[in-house]
Formats: C-alpha cells, sequence, structure tokens
C-alpha cells in the first residue's frame, strides 16, 4: 500500500481495544456542528442577517457573546447557521467526487489495458494542474456562485480518488475469488460491482471522511477570496472575507469562523485517518 | 545504454509536459468564452458600449475569426511575449506581471527555505525517533499543519504577533531588502506553516521505510555506528521520495500564496489574480494563469528531471516507469 500514508498518529494498539479520546473529541465536534446545521435557527441567540448599524463591529459582551461585525450582525449566529455551508457543500463534493472516482477506478483497475491508460492519463493530468488556481479562476470567470464552486471541486477531487480506487483494486484483482467467480462465467460488471466493490468500501469510506476536509478547507478558501456563496450568506469563509478590516475592534469575528474552519477539517483528517487505519488492519 | 535510457525517461517527460501545456494553454484562452454573455462585452470593461467599440474590440481580439483559429493567433501572440492589454486601466499585462512577480518570489522563496529546512529536520526527527513522544508530537503538528489553511493561520499570526504583540507589521511588502524581510516574515511563516506538513509527513514516512530494510539491519549487525548508518544510508536513500515530492510542495507553496498574499495585503501576483477574477479582467487573469500554470508544469518537469539524475535505477534504465 504504498499509496495510502501512514500519519502514524493512531497507536493502533491501543485503538483495538477502545477508541482514543482524540477520536471522540473529533467526533463529538463533527456531531456539534452537525446538530448547528440541522437546529441553527432554535440555537442561535439571533437570526444571522439581522443588521444592527447603529451598534456596529463591537467586541464580545453580554448580549452578542462572539461581538458583532461591521453591520451590526451577531457574529455567534452567523457562526452557528455557518454550519450548514460548511457541511452541505463538502458532502456533496466528496460522495460525488468518489463515486466517479470508484467508478473510473474499478474500470482502469480491473480492465486494465487501454481503458486504464486512458483514465491514467487523465489523473496525470489533473494531478500536474494547480487545483487551486484553476477553481479560483474557473469560479471566478463563471461567477456561479457555492455550487459552481462545488461542481469545480468535484472535477478536480475525482483524480486523485481515482487513482486510490484502482491501486485497491489492483489489489483485489489477483485474489482467488475473482479468479472463482470468473470460472463461474459470471459477467464483468457484477464482478465489479457486487463482488470487488463491497471489499473495498471501507477504504472509500476512510477516503470520502479525507476528501470532506479537503473540500471544506477549498470551499472555504474560494468563500475567503469573495468567490464562493453568495454575499450576505452566513459562511465560515465568507466571515473572514467580510470580517478582514474588523481584526482591531472585533478580532473574534475572525478567530471563531477560523478557529471552526481548522477544527472541524482536524476532526474530519483525524476521523479518516484513524478509520482508514483500522480498515487496513 | 545510460545515456538512451534517460534520454527515454525525458522524453517520455516531455511527452507528458508539453500537450498539457497545450491543452492548459487552451483553457485559458477558452475563459473568454466561459464568461457569461457576450465576449467582446466582457473585453469592453467599463469603456462605453456602442457599436463601433464594440466592433473594434471584435477585431483586435479576431473574435470574427473561426474559434480554433482565433486560439491559435492568440497562442502565437503570447509565445512571442505579448499577454494583451488589461481592461482596468489598459495596461501592459506583461508590465503588470513583472511588477507584482517579485513579492511573490520573495515570500515563496523565504518560504521555501523554511519548509526545506524545518520540514525536513522534523521529518527527520519524527522518522528516526519513530513511535517515541517526540515522532507523536511532530505528527499532531502535522496534522494541525495540515488542516489549517494558509489563510487562517495568517489570520491568527497577524493577530497575535501583529495586534497583540507588535512584534511586525500588519500589511505591506516594505521597501529595501532587510525591511522587506521584515514585512514578509509573517507571510512567509503562514505559507510554510500551510505546506511544510506535507514534507514532514513524507520524509517521515520515507525515513521509516528505509530503516525498516535488510541492508539497515545489516550495517547494524557489521557494528557501523548509528551516525554512520542514519547519514551515510538512510538518509541519502530516504531523500528520493522526498526530491519527488518537491514537486508537489511548490504547486501547494504556489497555491497557498495566493490565499497569503490576499490575508497579508501584498501586492503579489496572486492579489493580482484575485483583484483581476473580481473585476472580470479577463486579459489579466489570462495572463496571471499562463505564468501561474506555466511555472508550475516546468517546476513539475524539473523535478523528474533532477529525480532521474539523482535515482540510479533510472539513470541505468532498470526503473520501469
Amino acid at each position: 500500500m504504498t499509496l495510502i500514508p501512514n500519519t502514524g498518529l493512531i497507536d493502533t494498539s491501543k485503538s483495538r481495544r477502545r477508541v482514543p479520546l482524540l477520536i471522540v473529541c473529533a467526533y463529538f465536534l463533527v456531531a456539534l456542528v452537525t446538530v448547528c446545521a440541522i437546529l441553527g435557527a432554535a440555537l442561535a441567540p439571533y437570526a444571522p442577517e439581522t443588521q444592527r448599524l447603529l451598534v456596529g463591529d463591537k467586541p464580545p459582551s453580554a448580549l452578542f457573546w462572539a461581538g458583532t461585525d461591521l453591520l451590526g450582525r451577531d457574529v455567534l449566529s452567523r457562526v452557528i447557521f455557518g454550519s450548514r455551508t460548511a457541511l452541505i457543500g463538502p458532502i456533496v463534493v466528496a460522495v460525488s467526487g468518489f463515486a466517479i472516482a470508484t467508478l473510473l477506478g474499478l474500470l482502469a483497475g480491473y480492465l486494465g489495458g487501454v481503458v486504464d491508460s486512458a483514465i491514467m492519463r487523465w489523473v496525470d493530468f489533473m494531478y500536474a494542474l494547480p487545483g487551486p488556481l484553476v477553481a479560483i479562476v474557473v469560479v471566478g470567470i463563471i461567477g456561479g456562485g457555492y455550487w459552481i464552486a462545488v461542481a469545480v471541486l468535484i472535477a478536480l477531487n475525482a483524480a486523485p480518488d481515482t487513482r486510490v480506487v484502482r491501486s485497491v483494486v489492483l489489489e483485489q484483482r489477483p485474489r482467488p475469488y475473482i479468479d472463482a467467480t470468473r470460472a463461474l462465467g459470471i459477467s464483468r460488471w457484477r464482478i465489479l460491482f457486487i463482488h470487488i466493490l463491497p471489499n473495498i468500501l471501507p477504504l472509500v469510506l476512510a477516503y470520502i471522511i479525507l476528501d470532506f476536509a479537503f473540500a471544506l478547507v477549498n470551499l472555504a478558501g474560494l468563500s475567503f477570496l469573495g468567490l464562493g456563496v453568495e454575499p450576505g450568506t452566513p459562511d465560515w469563509g465568507r466571515m473572514l472575507y467580510e470580517n478582514r478590516n474588523i481584526l482591531f475592534s472585533n478580532p473574534v469575528a475572525l478567530l471563531l469562523p477560523g478557529a471552526m474552519i481548522v477544527l472541524t477539517t482536524i476532526s474530519m483528517n483525524v476521523i479518516g485517518d484513524w478509520l482508514f487505519e483500522k480498515f487496513t488492519k | 545504454m545510460q545515456g538512451s535510457a534517460l534520454l527515454r525517461f525525458i522524453l517520455q517527460r516531455l511527452a507528458i509536459a508539453l500537450p498539457l501545456l497545450v491543452i492548459v494553454s487552451f483553457g485559458v484562452f477558452a475563459l473568454v468564452h466561459l464568461a457569461p454573455g457576450d465576449p467582446a462585452r466582457a473585453l469592453l470593461g467599463s469603456r462605453p458600449s456602442d457599436p463601433a467599440t464594440l466592433a473594434a474590440i471584435r477585431e483586435k481580439y479576431h473574435l470574427n475569426d473561426p474559434f480554433l483559429l482565433q486560439y491559435w493567433k492568440w497562442l502565437w501572440q503570447v509565445l512571442q511575449g505579448d499577454l494583451g492589454t488589461s481592461i482596468q486601466g489598459g495596461q501592459l499585462v506583461t508590465f503588470a506581471i513583472t511588477q507584482r512577480v517579485g513579492v511573490t518570489l520573495f515570500v515563496s522563496a523565504v518560504a521555501a527555505v523554511i519548509v526545506m529546512t524545518v520540514g525536513f529536520a522534523l521529518g527527520m526527527l519524527a522518522g528516526f525517533n519513530r513511535g517515541t513522544r517526540l515522532d507523536r508530537a511532530v505528527v499532531t503538528l502535522s496534522i494541525f499543519g495540515i488542516s489549517s489553511p494558509a489563510f487562517v493561520t495568517g489570520i491568527l499570526l497577524l493577530y497575535v504577533f501583529g495586534v497583540l504583540l507588535h512584534w511586525f507589521p500588519i500589511f505591506g511588502a516594505g521597501h529595501g531588502f532587510l525591511d522587506r524581510l521584515w514585512h514578509m516574515t509573517l507571510p512567509a511563516v503562514a505559507l510554510a506553516l500551510s505546506v511544510m506538513a506535507v514534507l514532514v509527513k513524507i520524509t517521515r514516512v520515507a525515513i521509516i521505510r528505509e530503516l525498516d530494510k535488510d541492508y539497515v539491519v545489516f550495517a547494524r549487525a557489521r557494528g557501523l555506528s548509528r551516525s554512520r548508518i542514519a547519514l551515510g544510508y538512510v538518509l541519502r536513500n530516504a531523500l528520493i521520495p522526498v526530491v519527488t515530492a518537491a514537486g508537489v510542495i511548490v504547486v501547494a507553496l504556489v497555491a497557498s500564496a495566493i490565499f497569503v498574499e490576499v490575508t497579508f495585503a501584498l501586492p503579489g501576483l496572486g492579489s493580482l489574480t484575485i483583484e483581476a477574477v473580481q473585476k472580470r479582467d479577463i486579459p489579466l487573469v489570462q495572463g496571471t494563469t499562463v505564468v501561474f500554470s506555466g511555472f508550475v508544469i516546468i517546476i513539475n518537469l524539473a523535478v523528474d528531471l533532477t529525480y532521474a539524475l539523482i535515482d540510479p535505477r533510472i539513470r541505468y534504465g532498470k526503473a520501469q516507469s
């Protein structure tokens, strides 16, 4: 398994016995963000778009726990509502990116030959592109906002994932059960999707979670450049863009969404790595 | 025999890099038509729109020609070093780029030095001390590094060292070498932190993989000193995957530089690209994209060739790739 990085963060000898504390924390944080995304309206102290121009940008107080931004909007409420775009886009990117990658990776790995080399040339090509730059330029010029950004990230994400799936399929191919299915005269498609796919699904799941982290950072990055979500949407990356000039008056308006981006990404990376090591043992 | 194997490898890599340049240039050219609406109007910018001006723009950008002919004419101009004029302000795109590229090169170079020294040292430290607390600490730090985008790290650094401690200036590029270095410290550190984790990870894994090999056991059995084994054999062999990763690292540096420049309001090529994208200044976007992606492709090619030169398996034609 040369392609797959072993981060060594999780002590696997212990993880067999019980779930490490780090993983528990990561799961807890992801659960918290999910709850915020679903029950945002019930949890947030104010409506995220209510403007109080007379209040302006104030540091945290008893009324506004995380202070307010330039338009007097409550930062805490905006961070809570921001968990929606922070979850939905990355989920769509990770799942659909991997669906494409799984299909292409299965085909490339199992069929080999011309199909394999065609798919792998495409992967090489995508690898050589500076991904974030492509996303910035395409999203910026089309000017399509959030969902165009999601679509571009799916395209960029599918290539490295295809390589991963292919390498796993190549490992399955010489196994006796594949020979057995062939000897039984089972069709190619049935072998691919009924026999090989279930064997590689756990790994795919671990990678989907790692892809989620990648997509979260990239979508937040586009929003930070003012290119992702529509203006006015409560979004962590967008908050960093809108509040970049109030670092002196209310630093929490930048530090809180920034911390949320980093913490959610770390949690996803840690969970993904942990699942990965669990499944490869 | 050796020469021909090396030559074949170089030709193989060129066979990937050259079509890539063509495809990328085609994509960049197609940006004009990707923008919503009439390309002539997109290229008009803030000038008054009357039929005569529009016709002049169509003429100037060859918009009346068939698509592929337009591309060919555009590519021919680019190959001669003519990237057109910016819509906003009417500046030559090449001039705008040469004015801004210095800051980007400076900050990326400082960041690259930090990544190569600190990142490599940390990876080595973790790799040679596998399984210890030190290893675990480095790995945990690198997970933080991988998960923290440069714009968040940048804001945190700005807040702590600029606003709270007043150690570093919070915007501007500075004049003269030392002043510039002072202004660029925080941006370079933010850039380095976001990229370093990749190198730490690769170095650590490469060293661990080498330490597991039989020749290390044999060398130990023969009584060679630890430092001799580490520096003379393990490190040298571990360098190969690290050098291969240089391409990934350069791509990451270039991409993160865009975010760092915007975060710290530095007048570099990255912030120029973002300004151009926000103003829909298509010739300027095309220009900076050509420079960025050309740079990335050429660096990747150079890395592949270096790899061929340092890895004897490729030099003697034994590698399969």
